[in-house]
């Protein structure tokens, strides 16, 4: 429990700027009771953001950031993208490596902070995109799942590379139009979801971010899981409104025409996985 | 230099080795001597160095040093060990080790350098002091598993340290020697301890080891330039910050001044490297010797070979300067050395001739000499002392008397 890191010296405590200062006084730390329905009163592990106006992915790290349940000892690696941008402003301890390989320096991460602190829990949680999840990084995505890795891996799913201009990804549909398909994608979307569960993951989620709530939810339950049990793999609908051509304030809808079709809600969970969510939902966190 | 720690109060590591200052594991402690392979000696290395993590990846001609990594593991001597998917993935996972504060080492070759190339500037711009013992082979195509040093060339600009061991015993020290240097708070980059893969890897030596109960003292993860990525720190600025990826003038500058910084970091190990390697550079031979062989690892065993021939033999006079450090090059040491020289020869393992290249740079302007980037042979051929001889005589045009 490190909470105290975010202590301010109170002689320096004129100088620091205000966001510093709530980040001690107004943030949820040390209470793993804490979710989205803190987010109107606590301040934010996030502070702003640097996604275009609307952008769905910017609400689902708001959303992720409030559920954490553990956030004084949760590290988090991300991957090169949109999603990356965003990583300098949260409070927490955040590495960007390299494009892809976030599974592989989470797994070094984990199994060093086990080794180092053997009587504390410290969560480490990927946050990648499409591309770095299932593309370019699939290799050290489902590796770690292999290995069993005790690491909650999130992919914020656009179903584009947005941040490099607009091409279809693994994650894009068949027949979608983008600048690197021509005429509209050839292949099939790569269903990451079975992917996971066919390589080892305890707990798997797929969702849209339109529920708050529901985020929250499976954010908790992933990284329970993957604290007890092995890999836990969420899977997000985060769509780029910019690329799909929507406006700023379309994302929500967006999200609710695919709740009802390709991101429709999906659970699945081992009875390992089973057992620790109960156990948590009688112990009243989740 | 760092003083010796105090030993008034006597401390332990996990394993319950002893832990004494790195002057002492490496000057001072009594050593025994065993007939070892280079394999064997990382491994007696990390044994000693209170090493934290190392994940590895098999790859002839390093996977027997991993293969004893890993019986380190076992034994309790090495604290997370593992096989990982790739050479992209365990430089990556190191990289996770190293950034939550472990002393981490791992091993590789040929292909498997190029594999995980993305990783080493990373490393570097990270401040992470991993180290990477490499066992150089040749690189494809076509496929080879030879010796081979060419692919130490690709890694000179990474920002990583390199170092060129020439036998067993020397990569040993080195070994020990690269934790403490790569560790130093003002320092901090990772550090790249090579060799030419088989001639030292499988072949054995007398090495003489100092006893196996002591070891370095462990690494403090909370003296680094950057904080560990742990939350028992501070949350602090490190390769996140979006601001070296915006269009700006103080993006460009950010990311110019980091990579002069890593540079510059590289530059501020020579005092240790010197201090712990004795010398950048080893001289050889006749001091007053107008023939001057400039080589590393093997290529300089081989050149010493040489040196004695020709001395006894042809009754020319000949010296071996030995570079240890490829990064830190040693500019000053190599341009002191090359005076009352007439011929510079620089024999090397690889086709490209990157150290004639690195020699030529550090004297250009310095001095007329004439250098002969020769001999030079790859993809596993041997270069016998004889031959170098033979090269040597016929480009100062003297009969070939002895050998040929």
């Amino acid at each position: 429990m490190s909470v105290k890191i975010f202590k301010i010296n109170e002689d320096l405590k004129e100088f620091m700027p205000q966001e510093i200062i709530d980040l001690e006084e107004k943030a949820t730390w040390g209470n793993p009771k804490r979710g989205v329905m803190d987010l109107p009163y606590a301040k934010e592990l996030i502070e702003e953001h640097s996604l275009c106006a609307g952008c769905p992915e910017s609400v689902a790290f708001r959303y992720i950031l409030a559920s954490l349940p553990n956030p004084e000892d949760t590290v988090i690696v991300n991957s090169t993208g949109c999603s990356s941008l965003v990583f300098p402003h949260i409070a927490l301890h955040t590495v960007h490596p390299l494009f892809g390989n976030q599974n592989s320096v989470a797994s070094g991460i984990k199994r060093v902070l086990e080794w180092r602190f053997p009587d504390k829990v410290k969560d480490v949680v990927v946050i990648a995109g499409d591309g770095a999840t299932i593309d370019i990084g699939l290799d050290c995505t489902l590796q770690s799942f292999f290995r069993q890795e005790k690491i909650t891996t999130i992919c914020f799913d656009n179903e584009v590379y947005a941040n490099t201009g607009g091409q279809d990804s693994g994650a894009t549909p068949r027949g979608m139009e983008f600048k690197m398909a021509p005429g509209g994608k050839q292949w099939d979307k790569v269903p990451m979801w079975q992917l996971a569960i066919d390589s080892g993951c305890h707990y798997v989620a797929r969702l849209s971010v339109s529920s708050p709530k529901k985020v929250e939810q499976v954010v908790k339950k992933a990284i329970y899981v993957a604290r007890e049990v092995g890999p836990t793999y969420i899977h997000l609908y985060t769509p780029c409104i910019l690329e799909i051509g929507l406006n700023a304030d379309q994302g929500l809808w967006e999200m609710r025409q695919r709740d009802k079709e390709r991101f429709k809600f999906f659970e699945y969970m081992t009875d390992e996985a089973k057992e620790v969510i109960e156990r948590k939902k009688k112990e009243g966190l989740l | 230099m760092p003083e010796q720690v105090k030993t008034e109060k006597v401390k332990y590591n996990r394993m319950g080795q002893r832990i004494v200052s790195p002057d002492y594991l490496l000057f001072e402690a009594p050593r025994t001597k065993h007939f070892i392979t280079g394999s064997e000696a990382v491994k007696e290395a990390a044994k000693r160095a209170s090493v934290d993590a190392s994940i590895s990846y098999p790859i002839t001609p390093q996977s027997e040093a991993a293969h004893m990594l890993g019986e380190l593991w076992r034994e309790g001597y090495i604290g997370v060990y593992f096989r990982g998917e790739s050479e992209f993935g365990v430089m990556s996972e190191v990289a996770g080790c190293a950034m939550a504060g472990a002393r981490t080492i791992t091993t590789t070759s040929g292909p498997g350098t190029l594999r995980a190339m993305e990783l080493f500037p990373m490393w570097a711009g990270s401040r992470l002091p991993i180290q990477l013992v490499l066992m150089a082979r040749g690189i494809n195509s076509p496929l080879s598993i030879q010796p081979d040093n060419l692919e130490i060339y690709f890694l000179l600009d990474t920002g990583c340290m390199v170092w060129h061991a020439e036998t067993a015993q020397e990569l040993f020290d080195m070994i020990i020697a690269g934790f403490v240097v790569a560790e130093q708070p003002d320092v901090h980059v990772p550090i790249i301890t090579a060799i030419d893969g088989f001639f030292i890897s499988h072949t054995r030596e007398a090495v003489y080891l100092p006893p196996q109960d002591i070891a370095l003292p462990p690494y403090d993860p909370y003296k680094a330039p950057m904080p560990p990525i742990d939350m028992e720190m501070p949350p602090g600025r490190f390769m996140r910050d979006p601001f070296v990826m915006k269009s700006n003038y103080i993006s460009y500058a950010t990311h110019a001044s980091w990579q002069f910084e890593v540079r510059a970091a590289i530059e501020r190990s020579r005092p240790y490297a010197k201090h712990y390697l004795r010398g950048l550079v080893e001289h050889f031979g006749d001091p007053e010797g107008e023939i001057l062989f400039i080589a590393s690892g093997t290529a300089a065993a081989q050149a010493k070979e040489a040196t004695q021939i020709l001395i006894h033999e042809e009754g020319i006079k000949a010296r071996v300067l030995r570079i240890k450090t490829i990064r830190p090059f040693p500019t000053e040491e190599v341009r002191e050395a090359v005076k009352g020289a007439k011929y510079i020869f620089i024999p090397e393992f690889n086709v490209i001739g990157w150290l004639e290249r690195e020699v030529k740079r550090a004297l250009y302007g310095y001095t007329d000499i004439p250098i002969f980037g020769t001999p030079r042979v790859g993809g596993g051929m041997t270069m016998p002392p004889e031959f170098i001889v033979q090269e040597v005589l016929r480009i100062i045009g003297k009969e070939v008397k002895h050998v040929g």
